[in-house]
Order: structure tokens, then C-alpha cells, then sequence
């Protein structure tokens, strides 16, 4: 096993949290597929009960695989720690109920996933807890939508699908001054392309079923706090800073000076909501995330390539990636994402609705789906599927036009992406003249009336 | 949470939540450089529930206690003294990590009969720091603490059990300790203090109590072999010495958790 000697990024992407399994040598590590773990004594069960010592009582709560994982994503992402959750959604989730209950207030980014949009704006609301959403961009905004009851800022590190980079040290310190933490969504960028912590965000959160798994085979989520933000100082977070009754009146942020977001949260959050991730789940995100370093370099260099493509195209509108001059975000892209702004962006064709349905369905090698981050090429059309329930302004707000569509750049050779994109790019400007097979029943309709 | 008045200015001690109990035995943990007394977070809430009063102190000047940050161990050790008076604790076992070992130490002469156990976590003597080190402290204390963190530890899988990052804590808890102190530079402070104790054979030889050692096997801040002056001279003052080696780095008390917990409870044990 390697020593510590302050390892780089690809090193702790294969060893961070891992060590041969003690009982027979295992090199991988092992998937501890079990509900529950056997006490040494009485004496051990009440100590591990009561967070005297180390070590696993359930998995709800906690796992030696997912304990695993969660030390290697805390380790990618310059954190304190990690909790593994059962999908991105659970993590957002997880972090908002640590952190607030009915009448709290969150100023969140207009430019957010669907679904987090979705959460923010209804469901959360039916709890009393109030969003008030901001352009990313707009830093008088996010200080002006601050109120008495706001917990918590929250934004994702390039906006989904277009792109709009966080400023996060800017946002961090407008948080902090308002007393309260910085969230940030890293799931489109990974902590190979940015870490956020290290800007002034206090917590990160990833979907990890995208570039971390990176293989579009499993669901799962994992926050990670940096243990940066002082709960005591801003008074704002009783749920830190005060007797918990329901731990015996343990005050987290004495117990763990700078874990205690990630002691509730997993003491609390998991226990009581049971959003947990099952060990095989964890198992293979560190499968993927063992080969991220080497994935992500790809994806940015076909991205690349395809955006330079699309680019030039004639019958394409608008490519929104902060690669271009154009991307109202390049300039900050190139100072905080120095890698790349990821491999999931949109692009405008100059056409129809109906003209996009055509390219979509035209493409061979993207698959139409909704995900992103795997390693096959995906494509889908944002206004009818991840963000169908905004309204129009909503959809702007986010960059997100009728005719917008949504790439997630692949491993495969950009050559063979390229020429997919052509020839459906052809299929689409000749369903232009083409009438559809509405427009012929039509016609035939009115001729014969 | 627990404040004591000691020496005109609150001193933060963690107790587990619990009140003091002058039938209970006492025990103080006593941190090292730019530390809290989170790094006994396992050890000191395990003891609180077994039986002791838990003193696991913030030092002056550090994250929650007032007053002015200790300059020496000797002005360290005052302070768990006046902190044991001010507690109105009339005996207590001392454990102490790294530099908190030395200030255990210093205070356990300062007590004679008053320290019931003598905990070295950690220790080295004397504890010498590097010019470079000391220098970087005092210039760049980012680049100084991320040095010392990586020379802390020992391992990429430490048994957090629960998706802790030992060296992300450690940075964390460094800045933010770091932070707690706008006056004084609490990372060349404190090490300015270890680099400059000199007193420790002659402290050694006023303890008048049983003295345990928790060594590091791959301790590269305080190799087990920097501990061996105190060890003899705790044997030549005819103290009872027990030494303990974990098999991780200097973060003993969060790498090496139930083997240092159980050294202690096994010491603590004995009369």
C-alpha cells in the first residue's frame, strides 16, 4: 500500500479510501453486500451506537464500500469527508434538510438541471421552504434576494444545459457574508475539470451516476462538505449549533469542529429519510472513478473537436459552450475551468422544431436519452424532456429555446461523432422540403374536400 | 457548551455534554499545534460515557477559548492548572498529543500528586522544528500546514468508518484554528513553543505519576525513537512507563482510533 506523501489527482483517483482488504489481501475492494455488521461486545454495540468509535453499525447509515468511496470523492474534491446517496437528487435533498427545515429560503441560480429546478421550485415548497432564483451571473441579485430566513446558496458549477459558469468565488463571498454556505452542483464538471471548495464554495454535491460512474450503468449521489463554514458563528443553524434531541442532545458542531454538517447529515439524512446507496452502486462508481482522470481528457478533447464542427456549420444557430469567444461565459471559463467546461452543452439548429425532431432522429451513433456524463454519446431535446415542466421564461432563464438540443460528448472517435452530427444535420435541413406525413394527410385531406 | 473562567477569560472544554462530577475521576486532553479538541472527538466522548469527567480543552487563543495564546509550554501548563483550579477538579490524569503532550507533561510537575496518569501521544523530546518549517510558518502558513499534514499521515484509508478524509480534516481544522486567532500566528506560535521547550528531562523527573507513551510506527513528525529521552528519564525518576506503538503516522488519535483508545483505557485503568 502506498504511503502518504501528498499524492496528485490521478493517484487519488485510484487509491484515496483503499487499501487491500485486511482479511484476505483482496486488492480491489471488496463489496460488503450486507445489511449489518456483528458487535465485538455490548460494551462495542452501545459505543458505535453512540458515535464513541469507528466503525459500522447498518448500512442505511453507513458501509465499508461506500466508506470508500466517500473518503475518495472527499479526497478528489479537497473535502473533509463525504455521504454517499442513493441518486444526485437524494444528495441535493440530503443537504437541504441538514440545513433547513419549513420557512427556510434558498437563492438559487436560474441556469439549474430540470430536476433540481423542479425540487426547488414545487416540492419544496409544499414543506415551507421558499427558493428565490437568480441569473448565475448576477451578483447584485444573489445579495438582494438574501432574507432573514436564507440557509443556503446554490448553484451548479456550469449551468445545465447552457453552460453559464458559476462564479463561485464571487458567490461564495456574497453567501458568506450573508452568514450562510455556498452549494455547489459539480455533477457536468467532476473535480477533474474544477473543485469547487477550493474557489469558496462550502459543499459540492455530484450526481455520480454521470461522469463519476461514467459508464451509464448505475444511479447514485454523494455530497461532500469542505468544512470550511463556520455554523456556530453564522447563527443561523440551530440544526449545527444547538442541542439535537434527537441524538441525545449531541451539538454536532462541538463534536466535529469541521464535520458537523456531515455528522447530521448522515446521522440525521440518512437515518431518518433512508436515501442510502447500496454497496454494489458504490463499488462501481470507484470502478469509474479509477479511470476519471483518463475519461475526462477525452471527453474534453472530442468535445473539442465536435464544438469546432458544429461551429462551422452552416446549418447551425448558436453552440453554447464556453469554448467559443461567443459563450457569454469564456472569459470565466478560462480562469476557473482552465481543463474545459465539460462535455454536455447545447446547440441551436436553424430550423423547426420539427427540424430538430428530424436531426434526433436521424443520428445514429448518439443515443436519444435522458442522461449524460456516460461514455457513449447522448443527445435529447431539453424543452420537451429534462425541462418540460418550466414555463417559457423559465426556459430562457436557464438558456433553453424550442429548438435547443442537448450533446453529451462520448468516448468514441470524434471522427465517427462528427459524421453522425453531418449526416443528421443533412436529414434535418432536407425535412425541410420534405412535407411530413401530417402535412401530406393534410393535403390529401383539402384536395379531396 | 462548557466555558470555564480561567485566568480572566472564558476556556471552551468539551464534556460530552455533560456536567462536572467531583465523584467522578478527571481526565484533561490537551491538543497539539494549531488543533481543537476535535482530535479526541472518539477518545474523550468514549471516556465521557464511561465513568470520567472529560476536560478536552481549546487552548488560549485557540477556536473557541479566549485569553493570549500560550507562547511556552510553561505558560501552557499554567493554564491546565488554573483550568483544573478553576474546575474545582482536586486530581486528573493528563493526555496530550505532539506539542499537547510536552504542555501535559509541564503540568503534570506543576501538579505532583495532583496528576493521577501521564498520556504522551505523539511525543518527541526535544521537539525540534526545522528553520524552513518555522520560516514557512511564520511567512506562508498555508504551504507550512499542508507540509505538516502530509508528514501526519500515514495512510490513503484511514478507518474513519464513516466517509471522513483524514487529510482534508486536518487542513480544514488547521485553517479554521488558523482563523480563530486574528492577533497572533498560531502555527508559529505553537511550534515556536515545541522548538524551544527545553525543560522536559527536568519536568520528567518532577511527575510523580504512572507515564504511558502512544507512538506512531510511521510517525514522521515524532519518531518513536524522539520519544525515548522522556521514556528513560520517566524509568531513572523510578515512574512506571508504558509504551504503546500504533502502526500509523502522527494522527494516532483519528488513524489509529480503538488501538489508542484502548492503550488509554487499559492505562487509565490502573490506580
Amino acid at each position: 500500500m502506498p504511503g502518504y506523501s501528498d499524492p496528485g489527482f490521478d493517484t487519488l483517483a485510484l487509491h484515496a479510501g483503499a487499501q487491500p482488504d485486511p482479511t484476505t489481501g483482496a486488492r480491489a475492494t471488496p463489496i460488503h453486500l450486507t445489511t449489518s455488521f456483528v458487535f465485538e461486545s455490548s460494551d462495542h454495540a452501545a459505543a458505535l451506537f453512540n458515535m464513541e468509535r469507528p466503525g459500522h453499525v447498518y448500512s442505511r447509515l453507513s458501509n465499508p464500500t461506500n466508506a470508500v468511496l466517500e473518503q475518495r470523492v472527499a479526497a478528489l474534491e479537497g473535502g473533509v469527508g463525504a455521504i454517499a446517496t442513493a441518486s444526485g437528487q437524494a444528495a441535493l435533498h440530503l443537504a437541504i434538510a441538514t440545513l433547513m427545515g419549513a420557512g427556510g429560503h434558498i437563492v438559487a441560480s436560474t441556469a439549474l438541471y430540470g430536476g433540481s429546478h423542479n425540487l426547488l421550485h414545487f416540492t419544496l415548497r409544499r414543506f415551507g421552504i421558499e427558493t428565490t432564483f437568480v441569473p448565475p451571473g448576477d451578483l447584485d441579485a444573489w445579495r438582494a434576494a438574501v432574507r432573514p430566513a436564507t440557509r443556503l446558496f446554490f448553484g451548479e458549477t456550469v449551468g445545465n444545459p447552457g453552460l453559464d459558469v458559476l462564479d463561485i468565488p464571487a458567490v461564495a463571498q456574497i453567501a458568506h457574508e450573508a452568514g450562510v454556505p455556498l452549494l455547489v452542483d459539480s455533477t457536468l464538471t467532476s473535480p477533474w475539470l474544477i473543485q469547487p471548495l477550493a474557489l469558496g464554495a462550502d459543499l459540492v454535491y455530484h450526481s455520480a451516476t454521470k461522469f463519476l460512474s461514467g459508464h451509464g450503468t448505475v444511479m447514485g449521489g454523494v455530497v461532500a462538505d469542505g468544512g470550511s463554514f463556520d455554523w456556530d458563528a453564522s447563527g443561523r443553524f440551530p440544526e449545527l449549533a444547538a442541542p439535537y434531541d434527537g441524538f441525545h442532545g449531541m451539538v454536532f458542531s462541538e463534536e466535529s469542529s469541521v464535520g458537523a454538517f456531515l455528522l447530521r447529515a448522515r446521522r440525521e439524512g440518512l437515518r431518518d429519510f433512508g436515501a442510502c446507496m447500496s454497496p454494489h452502486t458504490a463499488w462501481l462508481i470507484l470502478q469509474g472513478i479509477e479511470t476519471l482522470p483518463l475519461r475526462m481528457e477525452r471527453h474534453m478533447r472530442n468535445t473539442e473537436k465536435v464544438v469546432q464542427f458544429l461551429a462551422s456549420h452552416p446549418f447551425v444557430a448558436r453552440v453554447g459552450h464556453p469554448l467559443l469567444e461567443s459563450h457569454p461565459s469564456h472569459q470565466l471559463a478560462q480562469k476557473l475551468l482552465p481543463r474545459g467546461a465539460g462535455s454536455v452543452f447545447s446547440f441551436d439548429i436553424k430550423g423547426s422544431r420539427a427540424q430538430g425532431k428530424a436531426f434526433i432522429e436521424a443520428l445514429q451513433l448518439f443515443s436519444h436519452l435522458a442522461n449524460v456524463g456516460d461514455c457513449r454519446s447522448l443527445v435529447i431535446h431539453p424543452a420537451s424532456t429534462t425541462h418540460f415542466r418550466m414555463s417559457d421564461e423559465a426556459l430562457a432563464g436557464a438558456g433553453i429555446g424550442q429548438g435547443t438540443i442537448r450533446l453529451s460528448i462520448g468516448l468514441e472517435d470524434a471522427d465517427d461523432l462528427i459524421a453522425d452530427l453531418q449526416r443528421a444535420l443533412k436529414a434535418a435541413e432536407k425535412s425541410a422540403a420534405a412535407p411530413t406525413a401530417q402535412a401530406q394527410a393534410q393535403a390529401q385531406a383539402k384536395a379531396g374536400a | 457548551m462548557m466555558f470555564y473562567t480561567v485566568n480572566g477569560a472564558p476556556a471552551y472544554c468539551y464534556t460530552a455534554g455533560k456536567p462536572f462530577d467531583p465523584a467522578k475521576p478527571t481526565v484533561v486532553f490537551i491538543h497539539g499545534v494549531l488543533c481543537d479538541h476535535s482530535v479526541w472527538a472518539l477518545q474523550s466522548r468514549h471516556l465521557a460515557n464511561h465513568g470520567w469527567n472529560v476536560l478536552a480543552v481549546d487552548l488560549p487563543g485557540h477556536a473557541r477559548s479566549q485569553g493570549e495564546a500560550p507562547a511556552s509550554v510553561e505558560q501552557a501548563a499554567d493554564f491546565i492548572v488554573a483550568l483544573l483550579d478553576a474546575v474545582g477538579a482536586p486530581r486528573a490524569a493528563l493526555a496530550g498529543h505532539s506539542w499537547g503532550s510536552l504542555i501535559a507533561l509541564e503540568a503534570a510537575a506543576r501538579l505532583g500528586e495532583r496528576a493521577t496518569h501521564l498520556i504522551m501521544v505523539g511525543s518527541a523530546y526535544p521537539m525540534k522544528v526545522s528553520p524552513a518549517l518555522l520560516d514557512s510558518a511564520l511567512n506562508t502558513p498555508e504551504k507550512a500546514l499542508k507540509m505538516v499534514t502530509v508528514f501526519s499521515c500515514s495512510t490513503l484509508a484511514p478507518p474513519s468508518g464513516a466517509g471522513f478524509w483524514v487529510f482534508g480534516a486536518g487542513m480544514a481544522l488547521g485553517r479554521r484554528v488558523l482563523r480563530s486567532n486574528a492577533q497572533v500566528n498560531l502555527l508559529h506560535r505553537g511550534f515556536t513553543a515545541c522548538d524551544s521547550y527545553a525543560r522536559g528531562e527536568q519536568a520528567m523527573a518532577a511527575v510523580q505519576c504512572p507515564v504511558l507513551f502512544v507512538l506512531g510506527e510511521k510517525d514522521q513528525m515524532t519518531p518513536p525513537k524522539a520519544a525515548q529521552t522522556l521514556a528513560n528519564a520517566a524509568r531513572s525518576a523510578g515512574r512506571q512507563v508504558q509504551v504503546v506503538t500504533v502502526p500509523v503516522g502522527h494522527n494516532q488519535m483519528t488513524e489509529a482510533p480503538d488501538a489508542t483508545l484502548a492503550a488509554l483505557r487499559g492505562f487509565l485503568a490502573q490506580a
